[in-house]
């Protein structure tokens, strides 16, 4: 279903939450929410989900109006970061709930109950854990079990909060994949809360990089990398160099000396230039720069320069010649990307 | 031979709890063989008999009387009350907590007190009720508010630390799923909480038949209609009838042997599934 939110705007005891937050979601699409604790994420999640209260602003799921319409009454799926499974219920019960406090006008059968949580176990892989408590598995299992019990009710949205948080490593790269095929195969509309950039940039449709309840950015992972909107989403999308400069008549001449100045298109003023390690060129020679460390390690040699006391890394291809540690070179910017402060 | 670094030689180990059994015979177990041996001193038949006394039958009717309004009363309140103080952040909050534990650290006279002066004769609200042909001081109202007041801590006590730890996770799961706020209670909070619920309950009943010293205030100790079991005990001590305040004795204590022993019971369930009482 589609979600439209229109100029949301929450405060926590003056604190805002949510600053208002616009964005609009068409059907099937995979939305990440991403961004630093406290930008807002979750509160925008929940708000959505109808388990927070908006001070201004408008839901609109499917074109409705969610004003007026209670959490119970969204059919939202929301998989909670904790889980929040029910501890004295069965992992069949709890996937079972859904359809069991329904109205007895819209509550299916016994009978189809039960088939719908075979259904659901089956689509999850976890056919074998029916009559097992959530106290008696795993964390990956737990996981899948809730998103069975979100999914059961068949909701116009799933809302997923930080999903794979409490997850290990190896289980975290495994569900990743898993969930976006489930997304795709199911045709859900799904929005998840994350605040791990690879997470989501890998696996969503679009991003939004949200920063003190404001949305800085929404686009397609490949134009957010790319093409980033300002410095907090370009250092917040990947390991990132900072150099601060000062524009005037269209060169940007920066603070720390012996950086050569880059042409840019910027209104004269200060303004930050930043540059990823691997986009960081080194040129030998006499220079502001003292290598300081060389690790050869992957494809990529990772390279640490000192430069008016900060260090600075510069990854670059492993068949790229090395400077020698301790030797002088200089750093090429060309690549940086210049941002008004 | 030590099983690891924490554990004590077996030496000590056999001092330590040979002395802690030792103290808990002395302090718990010995009054309560008292209590049993000084009722069937005469027999069981002396015993009972004393039982069959009318004033004692009326006894043991009041004390029923006055738990069964508290207790379900001090339930629902402090189920209603632990739900609010675990769920919503509202101005007063810390002021509620205070208060309900005040019961705890006011002497239970001053709890009998606090209703004499209010409904007494000479109080401020006793001569409108005595006008209207109420009573409330020194008749069953008196002890059922006294009772109540001293009782009321028991239940949120065991549930609010239980609630506060569960937190709200559940039950907003349960909303998004599509559950009223009754399905929600009925099904998801209730369920968490029932163990506790019921020991709390307990805990609030043996309080209710077993207080003394508020009930001992606004009583009034007219025999036959407002003496509570506890009450009955001491006019009998007081008469020297050995057998027949031993006897009321042993019933009360059989009553705090049953919480124990359903307490007992609880947690060895709630230690299965893995969960924490308190």
């Amino acid at each position: 279903m589609t979600l439209e939110l229109r100029n949301l705007h929450k405060h926590f005891t003056g604190v805002p939450a949510l600053d208002g937050v616009s964005l609009t979601m068409r059907r099937g699409e995979f939305l990440a929410l991403l961004g630093p604790s406290g930008s807002g994420k979750t509160t925008l999640l929940r708000s959505i989900a109808g388990l927070e209260f908006l001070d201004s602003g408008e839901i609109l799921i499917g074109g409705r109006n969610m004003e007026m319409v209670p959490a119970q009454a969204r059919g939202i799926g929301f998989v909670f970061q904790t889980y929040a499974l029910f501890r004295h219920m069965t992992v069949a019960e709890n996937i079972a709930f859904g359809l069991a406090v329904r109205p007895r006008a819209q509550r299916p059968n016994r009978a189809e109950i039960h088939r719908r949580v075979r259904e659901m176990l089956d689509l999850m892989g976890i056919g074998d854990l029916t009559k097992r408590f959530p106290a008696q598995i795993s964390g990956g299992q737990r996981q899948r079990v809730a998103l069975a019990r979100a999914l059961a009710i068949e909701p116009h949205l799933l809302l997923l909060d930080e999903p794979f948080g409490a997850l290990d490593a190896q289980v975290r790269k495994e569900l990743r994949v898993w969930l976006r095929g489930l997304h795709n195969r199911l045709g859900l509309t799904s929005i998840f809360v994350t605040h791990d950039q690879a997470e989501a940039l890998e696996m969503a449709d679009r991003v939004a990089v949200l920063r003190a309840g404001r949305i800085e950015q929404i686009d397609v992972p490949a134009t957010l990398y790319a093409d980033p909107a300002n410095a907090f989403v370009h250092e917040f999308l990947g390991e990132a160099q900072h150099f601060a400069c000062v524009v005037a008549d269209g060169t940007a001449v920066f603070d720390e000396s012996g950086l050569s100045p880059l042409p840019t298109s910027l209104p004269a003023g200060p303004a930050i230039a930043v540059i990823r390690p691997h986009e960081l060129a080194l040129c030998p020679g006499p220079g502001p720069a003292v290598v300081e460390s060389v690790h050869q390690t992957g494809p990529l040699s990772r390279i640490a320069v000192r430069l008016h006391g900060r260090v600075i890394e510069v990854l670059q291809p492993v068949a790229d010649p090395v400077p020698s540690v301790g030797s002088q070179c200089c750093l090429d910017l060309g690549s940086a990307r210049l941002y008004a402060t | 031979m030590r099983h690891s670094p924490t554990e004590e030689p077996r030496v000590v180990q056999v001092a330590l709890i040979g002395i802690t059994m030792l103290l808990f015979s002395a302090f718990l177990l010995l009054p309560l063989v008292v209590v049993f041996s000084q009722a069937l001193v005469h027999g069981v038949g002396a015993a009972w008999d004393s039982l069959q006394d009318p004033d004692a039958i009326a006894a043991i009717d009041l004390t029923g009387i006055v738990a069964a309004v508290t207790v379900p009363l001090n339930s629902v309140c402090g189920l209603a009350a632990a739900w609010c103080i675990a769920r919503f952040e509202f101005t007063g909050r810390s002021l509620l907590i205070t208060l309900i534990e005040l019961p705890f650290s006011v002497s239970p006279v001053i709890s009998g007190l606090v209703w004499v002066l209010l409904f007494g004769a000479n109080g401020w609200c006793g001569p409108w009720f005595e006008r209207h042909g109420i009573r409330i001081v020194f008749a069953l109202p008196g002890l059922i508010l006294a009772t109540t007041f001293v009782t009321l801590p028991f239940v949120v006590r065991t549930l609010l630390p239980l609630m506060q730890s569960q937190g709200v996770d559940e039950e907003e799961a349960a909303l998004t799923l599509g559950a009223s706020g009754w399905q929600m209670f009925r099904r998801v909070t209730l369920p968490n909480i029932r163990w506790g619920l019921i020991y709390g309950v307990l805990l609030c009943n043996a309080r209710a038949m077993g207080e003394f010293g508020a009930a001992a205030v606004v009583s009034g100790h007219v025999r036959g209609q407002t003496t509570t079991m506890p009450l009955f005990i001491e006019a009998l001590f007081n008469d020297y009838d050995w057998v027949g305040a031993f006897t009321m004795a042993a019933l009360l204590s059989l009553l705090a042997l049953v919480t124990l022993a359903v307490k007992l019971l609880l947690e060895r369930h709630m230690g299965l599934r893995g969960g924490a009482l308190l």
